[in-house]
């Protein structure tokens, strides 16, 4: 197993993503959270979750559309994309050009105990998102792979999404707000100036 | 003579003239012969982005995505789509998001589809055990004051708010 997933979340997720300054980011809930509000120390310009499982993807497509300027970038899990795989498909119709997809695909259901995904058994989350009619897909799965992949979540015009295979190593340990409330109304006023 | 079911009624161009009132520019919706109009007319808004969803639960999720991108949205369903969002209207009630779902409702008055019986009966309940409001509209004139109060209620006191398009204003669809 590990020979084929040799990247470890906790370094292939920020050196995917790059500076997240200049990003808008919605997290799926559990692993993708963690690494996110890691590498942000929790920012204003990121709204995690840890429930609403499936919905990371269209809550990330309505910003996109509300925010045509602005850089959007999904970070979901493969068992939480899994739940909604139908909303690639709603992505792949509506076409936002700032939108980008970063999927974290470790295999497993990592927050309940490590229990195998779909992924993990052979379904190929990118071709998915190509039969979806998502017109830029990656899938990255060495280390010298991640520049190419960075350059099509930053780059592409056109949403794109990219299958980052990594291994079991748990996210970051991180304390992050679970306040939706709170997070929501700092998320607006970081980028309206008013809750 | 009966009415046609989904046929263009005039509270349904009111229904669309208020929400834009409003100011909502996203519409989205799995679609249902009782919000033809709406949908209609939001594909041909020049100003508004009318999205097709694959399942119910979507529209959630992108609603509060949409707020979160200072845009105001609505969800388009017909009343079995509530069953597909029950998890995500957690996202809503956590979040304190405002939220509007129109739901034309099955399952009801006159209903001649046993299969619509169950969900519709359920929509009430399951709505308002996860925290949302729910509003009826029972005649063509209750429709646009209904929906403004779902608006005023949702955006500006961070409420999430189903407004029920009841099988007795809709009419029931014949087989």
């Amino acid at each position: 197993m590990s020979e084929n997933r040799p990247l470890n979340r906790k370094h292939a997720v920020p050196a995917i993503v790059g500076d997240p300054s200049d990003l808008l980011i919605i997290c799926g809930l559990a692993g993708a959270s963690k690494d996110i509000a890691h590498l942000t120390k929790d920012g204003d310009n990121i709204f995690t979750m840890a429930g609403a499982m499936g919905g990371a993807t269209a809550m990330g497509l309505g910003l996109a559309l509300s925010q045509p300027a602005k850089r959007v970038l999904v970070v979901t899990g493969d068992g939480e994309l899994l739940m909604n795989v139908g909303t690639l498909a709603t992505v792949g119709i509506m076409k936002p050009s700032n939108l980008s997809i970063l999927c974290v695909d470790n295999g497993h259901y990592g927050e309940t105990g490590y229990q195998e995904t779909h992924t993990q058994r052979g379904v190929d989350l990118e071709v998915i998102a190509q039969g979806s009619a998502i017109p830029m897909t990656r899938t990255v799965s060495t280390e010298n792979q991640i520049e190419g992949g960075a350059a099509v979540l930053r780059n592409s015009n056109g949403p794109s999404f990219v299958l980052l295979r990594v291994n079991t190593q748990p996210p970051p340990a991180i304390k992050r707000s679970m306040d939706a409330t709170e997070r929501k109304a700092a998320f607006r006023k970081a980028l309206h100036g008013k809750a | 003579m009966a009415k046609e079911y989904g046929s263009a009624a005039q509270w349904q161009e009111d229904l669309y003239q208020v929400l834009r009132h409003n100011g909502v520019t996203l519409f989205c919706y799995v679609p249902d012969g009782g919000h033809k109009t709406l949908i209609n007319r939001s594909i041909e808004d020049p100003d508004v982005v009318s999205v097709p969803l694959t399942t119910e639960e979507e529209g959630v999720a992108m609603c509060a995505g949409c707020h979160l991108g200072g845009t105001k949205s609505v969800l388009l369903m017909q009343s079995s789509g509530v069953g597909n969002c029950v998890n995500m209207f957690a996202l809503v009630k956590n979040g304190l998001f405002p939220f509007v779902t129109l739901i034309t409702m099955r399952g009801e008055f006159g209903e001649m589809n046993p299969w619509q019986i169950p969900m519709g009966q359920g929509v009430q309940p399951v709505v308002e055990a996860m925290g949302l409001h729910c509003l009826r509209a029972m005649t063509p004139s209750e429709v646009v004051p209904t929906a403004q109060a779902a608006m005023d209620m949702a955006y500006k006191s961070n409420q999430g708010v189903a407004v029920l398009l009841t099988q007795k204003l809709i009419g029931a669809k014949p087989f």
